[in-house]
């Protein structure tokens, strides 16, 4: 019963307005040259589009709104891709929605990597 | 080479409490000459220089440590996030706002059980009450809050009520982590590995709490790797993700490798870089090399990297041997008879009072050696 009960497929719909969750510390870690989130138990690597994603992600901004942001920086960045980087991060609970989509359903289950 | 992302900072092995599944050295003696605060500054910092992001302050109770802010201090300063592993002893208001000041990130409180009585019997001390307190406490100042409960065959059928007691504490998360056989917990194995018929009952409550508790606690449940088929993946690879450093300045890439027949480097006597890299300690089971039959052609080497080197030394002597835990190890026999024992039936039906084998408190006092029986 380890490992993560998230469904990597679940998306994040495209009206939510993600940020970070309490608790949850980004920054660039120098020996990596990599940002990093922080939270309770857990590490996370970003690579630089994760990065710049969650730069975006301050409870205002639409999941829209942040594709077309990046869309000036990236040319291929799909909405599904962004989407998908957010539900992973949701299910471990280190990104929240501010405005839950209509069912209320929050993705999977926490996952523990230590 | 990887870089570490945790450090695990065991400042004291001093404890109020005397857990009989006590994971820490059973020699104590030998740990008394502790790294003072400016030792402690310096292997933050080349923790720091090594890609460690994580500090978690543990023990014994790190509370004990009089400098314990100004350790957390100094890992905040390096951008660390910092957690404190306690038993919320000597959690008081003014201590909890000067760690707060401090940076510290979040608070790991363990408790025993659900109600006074069983809990504080498992402790050894009267301390439930003062850890629900404290519980509150670091909800009140804005932590977020783990509970850390170690299950055995003492307290795991009452896994139901400890969630329920997670929930009224508005707990972020649960770690249910069933005994891990080393050490003091070693000693009192038969008394605390419980049977199937309670893993598969606590199973059941806890897949139903995640349900329940969904968005709000996150309830993380570790079984005994005894009934597993395979071993854990200790600690994500030997000195891959993780190291240790006990109080007295050994480092070590998983906290019970001091009981490995290797020499351990000492943070006094070289850097964190110098140990992580070349001190044999840290070297001997990296990667796949060194892996015996069946691991070295076994698909999973990579996933769960033969098992645990210290469970492989405590129950056949070699710490290069297959985990006894894999049902693939020529030395599984061991395991399965252990559980078989904690299966018989007779032993069943003595669970609620504990009377078929009594656990064996550890003891910390100076001149107060304990008495194992077994």
């Amino acid at each position: 019963m380890t490992g993560s009960g998230a469904d990597p497929g679940l998306a994040v719909p495209a009206t939510a307005r993600p940020r970070l969750a309490p608790y949850v510390r980004s920054r660039f870690d120098g020996a990596r040259g990599r940002h990093v989130l922080l939270g309770p138990e857990s590490v996370i690597v970003l690579n630089a589009t994760g990065a710049d994603i969650l730069e975006l992600c301050d409870g205002r901004r639409e999941v829209a709104e942040i594709v077309t942001e990046l869309r000036g920086r990236y040319r291929d960045v799909g909405e599904d891709e962004v989407s998908r980087f957010l539900a992973r991060l949701v299910a471990r609970r280190l990104v929240v929605l501010d405005r839950a989509p209509g069912d209320g359903a929050t993705p999977g289950e926490g996952s523990h990597d230590g | 080479m990887d870089r570490p992302f945790g450090l695990l900072a065991e400042l004291t092995y001093r404890c109020p409490l005397s857990c009989a599944y006590c994971s820490n050295p059973l020699e104590l003696e030998a740990y008394r000459a502790e790294l003072d605060t400016d030792e402690w500054r310096r292997v933050l910092g080349e923790a720091a220089e090594l890609g460690v992001l994580q500090v978690h302050l543990s023990g014994g109770e790190p509370l004990l440590r009089r400098d314990l802010a100004e350790i957390t201090r100094e890992a905040t300063a390096l951008g660390q996030y910092t957690n404190l592993v306690t038993s919320a002893i000597g959690l008081t208001r003014r201590r909890a706002e000067e760690l707060r000041a401090a940076g510290l990130a979040h608070v790991q409180v363990s408790i025993q059980a659900d109600e006074p009585t069983v809990a504080d019997r498992i402790a050894g001390i009267t301390a439930y009450e003062r850890k629900i307190e404290a519980a509150r406490l670091v909800k009140e100042l804005g932590w977020p809050l783990t509970l850390n409960v170690v299950l055995h065959r003492q307290n795991i059928d009452r896994v139901a009520a400890i969630l329920r007691r997670a929930e009224e504490l508005d707990a972020d998360r649960i770690e249910l982590a069933n005994t891990q056989y080393y050490g003091w917990a070693w000693r009192n194995r038969a008394a605390l590995l419980p049977s199937r018929a309670q893993l598969e009952r606590a199973e059941v409550v806890v897949r139903e709490a995640r349900r329940r508790l969904a968005g709000r606690t996150e309830v993380i449940y570790v079984l005994p790797d005894y009934y597993s088929r395979y071993p854990k993946p200790c600690m994500g690879g030997w000195a891959t993700r993780q190291l240790t450093v006990v109080p007295t300045g050994d480092a070590l890439p998983c906290p019970a490798a001091h009981t490995l027949p290797l020499a351990r480097p000492s943070v006094r006597e070289h850097s964190l870089a110098e140990i992580w890299a070349d001190s044999p300690m840290f070297r001997r089971f990296r990667g796949t090399d060194w892996m015996p039959d069946p691991c070295r052609t076994c698909d999973r080497r990579e996933l769960d990297f033969g098992g645990c080197r210290c469970q492989a030394f405590q129950l056949t002597g070699d710490p290069a041997r297959t985990d006894p835990v894999c049902h693939l190890s020529p030395d599984h026999g061991i395991v399965t008879e252990a559980v078989r024992a904690a299966n018989e039936p007779d032993t069943e039906e003595g669970t609620e009072d504990g009377t078929v084998a009594a656990l064996v408190p550890r003891g910390y006092r100076r001149g107060r050696a304990p008495v194992v029986e077994r």
